[in-house]
C-alpha cells in the first residue's frame, strides 16, 4: 500500500534520511521506532510532502506522491495524527471534528461523526467544550477522531503516547487495535518501543536516518540489540 | 411579581402601540396640496391608549394566574428541563436595537446623524478587518489601501455617469481583486513580516493615487462625486446627479437638507446590516471555521488537507471587499476624496477598533467603532491632548482587558439547574 524506495531527505545541507526502504501493506500495523533525532518524524513528514524527498520515491497504492504538494496528499486517503496532537484548542470538539471532514459532504460528515462518537463516547460528552480545556488523553482521542473524519485508508500516528499517563496510553493503544480490526492500515511512529512493538505486525528500527533492522513485532521485542537500546533490558 | 414580568408587559405594550398606532393613531386627509397625514381624532386615540393599558395589565397578571393553575396541576409530575441556548433573546434585542437605530435620526440634530454615518462606515471597516485580523489571524496594516481602492473606483465610475448602486458591487470587486493580487506574494509571510509588507502596500496604493495625476487628480483629489439616489430620486435642491427627479419635488414637500443626511445614514445602516449578515453567514460555513482553525494551528490545517494559502487568500480577499464597499460609500457621502483621507493613521484606527473590541467578536467591534468615533468628538475641547488620551486609553486597555471589550464567545448549551 505504502512504499518508500531509496528515500533521502535533506534539511538544507544536513541529510536526515539515508536511502530509506520500507513498506506497509494493507491491513497491517507497522511500527517505526528509534531514538530522539533518528529521523522518525522526518520520515513521516517526507511522506506528507513537507519537506520533500531529495531523492528516491514515495509510492502510495502504486502512485508516486513524492512531488505532490502537502494538501494534495492529505486530501486523499491518508490522514495523520500529528505529533503533539495539534488540535484547534479554541474551537469546540464538534468544530474540530468538522474541520477533519472539511472536504466531505454534509451527509458523510454526519455519518462519520457518529462513528467517531461510538469509538470515543468521551468525546460525545464534551461535544461543545473547547478542545483546549480537555485533558491530554481526551485531546489525543480528539486528534485521532479528527483524522478519522476524512475516512482514510492509511492512518499515520506520530507519537500518540507523548506525555500521557500509562493507563491512558493503554487506552489509546486499545483503540488503535480496534481500528485495525475495522480494516484500517496503520503506520505508527513511537518512542514507546515496548507498547508499539507489542501491537505491531512488523517493525522497523531507525538509527541516524538509516533503517537498521526490520522484522516482525514479536521478533523485535526479543531482539537483543533492540532490548538493549530501546527497552532498557 | 418578578422584574421579568414587568419588562415583558412593557415590551408587549410598546409593540402594541407600534403596530396599532399606524391604524388608529394616524389618519389621512385629502387636501388641495395632496394627501396629508394628521393625528387621528381624540376618540380613536382613547381606544389606542385603552388597548395599550389592557395589553400591559393583561401581560402583567395573566402569567401569574396561569402559572398558579399550571403549578397546581403539574406539581406531582416529574418535570423535564431542556437545555437552552444561553443567548436566548439575542435576536429580539438585535431587532429592538435596529428599530431604535432606524427611528433615531429623525429625532436628533443633523450633526449627530452625520457623526453616526461616519461611525457606521468605521463599523463596516472594523467588521471587514475583523475577518482578516480577528478570525484568520493575519495582521494587516495596509487595510486602508483597499478602502482607497473602493473609494476611487466609485469616484471614477461616477464621473462616467454610473449610478451608486451599480458601482457599489464593482467597487467591492475591485478592492477584492486588489486584495487577491496583493495577497498572492504577501501571504507566504507570517506575523511581523506580514504586517510590515502590508503596511508597505497600503502606502504604495496611497502614493500611486498621489502620483497618477491624469487618472486620480493627484493630491487635488476628485470632487463633485455624485450622491446616491433613492431609485433615481435625488436629494439635492436642484437636479444635477442624473436622477429623474428630486426627492422633495416628487413627494411635494419643501426642500430640507436634513433629508439627505438621514438618507445617507439609513443607507449606511443598511450596508452595515448586510455586512453583519454576510459575515455571520460566512462564519457558520466551513470556510469561517477554516479561518479560525488556521489561526489556531497552521500545521494541523495542512495535515487535514487544507491549503493555507487558499484559506488565507480567501480571508484577505473577502476582508478587502468589505473595505471596498465602505470606501465607495465614503466617497459618495463626502462628495470629495483625496489621498489625504487614506493615510496610515486610518489603518491604525481601524486596527485599534478590532483590537479594542476583542478579536473576532462582532458586537465588540461595533461597540469599539462607536467609541472610537464618538469619544474624539466629545473630547473636542481637549484638542491637542486627544491623541494623548487615546494612547493612554489603549495602554490601560492592554493592562486591564487585553482580550478586548467583548471577546468572542461561542454560544453554548447549559443544562438548567433544579431550583
Amino acid at each position: 500500500m505504502l512504499e518508500f524506495k531509496n528515500v533521502s531527505t535533506h534539511y538544507g545541507q544536513i541529510q536526515a534520511l539515508h536511502d530509506v526502504n520500507m513498506s506497509v501493506s494493507k491491513g497491517e500495523i507497522v511500527s517505526l521506532i528509534g531514538a530522539n533525532g533518528a529521523g522518525k518524524t522526518t520520515l513521516l513528514m517526507t511522506l506528507c510532502g513537507d519537506p520533500k524527498a531529495s531523492s528516491g520515491e514515495v509510492l502510495f497504492e502504486g502512485k508516486n506522491i513524492t512531488r505532490e504538494s502537502t494538501h494534495q496528499i492529505m486530501r486523499g486517503d491518508i490522514a495523520i495524527v500529528p505529533e503533539g496532537r495539534r488540535i484547534f484548542s479554541r474551537l469546540t470538539v464538534e468544530e474540530n471534528l468538522h474541520m477533519g471532514g472539511f472536504f466531505a459532504t454534509k451527509e458523510q460528515v454526519e455519518e462519520r461523526i457518529e462513528e467517531v462518537y461510538q469509538l470515543f463516547p468521551r468525546l460525545k460528552e464534551r461535544i461543545s467544550q473547547r478542545a483546549g480545556t480537555m485533558s491530554g488523553g481526551e485531546q489525543q482521542m480528539l486528534a485521532i477522531g479528527r483524522a478519522l473524519m476524512s475516512n482514510p485508508r492509511l492512518l499515520l500516528l506520530d507519537e500518540p503516547s507523548l506525555g500521557l499517563a500509562p493507563i491512558i496510553i493503554q487506552q489509546i493503544f486499545d483503540i488503535i487495535e480496534s481500528l485495525r480490526e475495522r480494516g484500517m492500515t496503520i503506520f505508527l511512529v513511537e518512542q514507546n518501543a515496548n507498547q508499539a512493538l507489542r501491537l505491531a505486525d512488523r517493525g522497523y528500527v531507525l538509527e541516524n536516518g538509516r533503517i537498521v533492522l526490520e522484522d516482525s513485532g514479536d521478533n523485535l521485542l526479543v531482539n537483543e540489540e533492540v532490548r538493549k537500546a530501546y527497552l532498557g533490558a | 411579581m418578578s422584574k421579568q414580568v414587568i419588562v415583558n408587559a412593557l415590551i408587549s405594550a410598546v409593540t402594541f402601540l407600534v403596530l396599532a398606532g399606524w391604524l388608529l393613531g394616524i389618519s389621512m386627509q385629502a387636501e388641495p396640496g395632496g394627501v396629508q397625514l394628521v393625528f387621528a381624532e381624540p376618540s380613536h386615540l382613547h381606544w389606542l391608549w385603552g388597548g395599550m393599558a389592557a395589553v400591559f395589565f393583561g401581560q402583567l397578571f395573566l402569567p401569574n394566574l396561569f402559572g398558579k393553575l399550571r403549578s397546581g396541576v403539574s406539581a406531582n409530575k416529574p418535570s423535564f428541563k431542556l437545555p437552552s441556548m444561553d443567548r436566548k433573546g439575542g435576536n429580539l434585542i438585535a431587532c429592538f436595537v435596529l428599530a431604535g437605530a432606524i427611528i433615531w435620526p429623525f429625532m436628533v440634530s443633523r450633526g449627530s446623524v452625520d457623526l453616526a454615518t461616519l461611525t457606521l462606515i468605521y463599523v463596516m471597516l472594523g467588521l471587514g478587518l475583523n475577518v482578516v485580523v480577528g478570525l484568520a489571524g493575519l495582521l494587516d496594516l495596509g487595510y486602508v489601501g483597499f478602502y482607497a481602492v473602493g473609494a476611487y473606483s466609485y469616484a471614477l465610475l461616477a464621473a462616467e455617469g454610473w449610478g451608486f448602486w451599480t458601482c457599489l458591487p464593482i467597487a467591492g470587486a475591485m478592492a477584492a481583486l486588489f486584495g487577491f493580487l496583493l495577497g498572492f506574494p504577501v501571504l507566504r509571510l507570517r506575523g511581523d513580516y506580514l504586517a510590515i509588507v502590508t503596511l508597505g502596500f497600503g502606502e504604495i496604493i496611497r502614493l500611486l493615487l498621489n502620483n497618477l495625476t491624469e487618472l486620480t487628480g493627484g493630491p487635488n483629489g476628485i470632487s463633485g462625486i455624485a450622491k446616491p439616489t433613492l431609485f433615481g430620486l435625488e436629494f439635492n435642491r436642484k437636479l444635477k446627479d442624473g436622477g429623474f427627479d428630486t426627492f422633495h419635488n416628487f413627494f411635494d414637500i419643501s426642500y430640507n437638507s436634513q433629508y439627505k443626511v438621514i438618507f445617507l445614514y439609513l443607507m449606511a445602516l443598511l450596508l452595515v446590516v448586510l455586512t453583519i449578515i454576510v459575515i455571520n453567514r460566512l462564519l457558520r460555513m466551513p470556510i469561517g471555521r477554516a479561518w479560525e482553525a488556521l489561526r489556531e494551528d497552521e500545521i494541523a490545517c495542512r495535515s487535514l488537507g487544507l491549503s493555507p494559502t487558499v484559506v488565507k487568500l480567501s480571508a484577505f480577499t473577502i476582508g478587502a471587499a468589505f473595505a471596498g464597499f465602505a470606501g465607495s460609500f465614503f466617497a459618495a457621502r463626502q462628495g470629495f476624496i483625496s489621498p489625504e483621507s487614506f493615510t496610515f493613521i486610518e489603518s491604525a484606527i481601524i486596527l485599534a477598533i478590532v483590537v479594542l473590541g476583542g478579536m473576532g467578536s462582532q458586537i465588540g467591534v461595533i461597540l469599539a467603532a462607536i467609541m472610537m468615533t464618538v469619544l474624539p468628538e466629545l473630547a473636542r475641547e481637549f484638542n491637542e491632548y486627544r491623541m494623548l488620551m487615546f494612547g493612554l486609553m489603549m495602554v490601560f486597555m492592554m493592562i486591564w482587558r487585553p482580550q478586548g471589550l467583548l471577546p468572542m464567545s461561542r454560544p453554548h448549551m447549559q443544562l438548567k439547574q433544579e431550583a
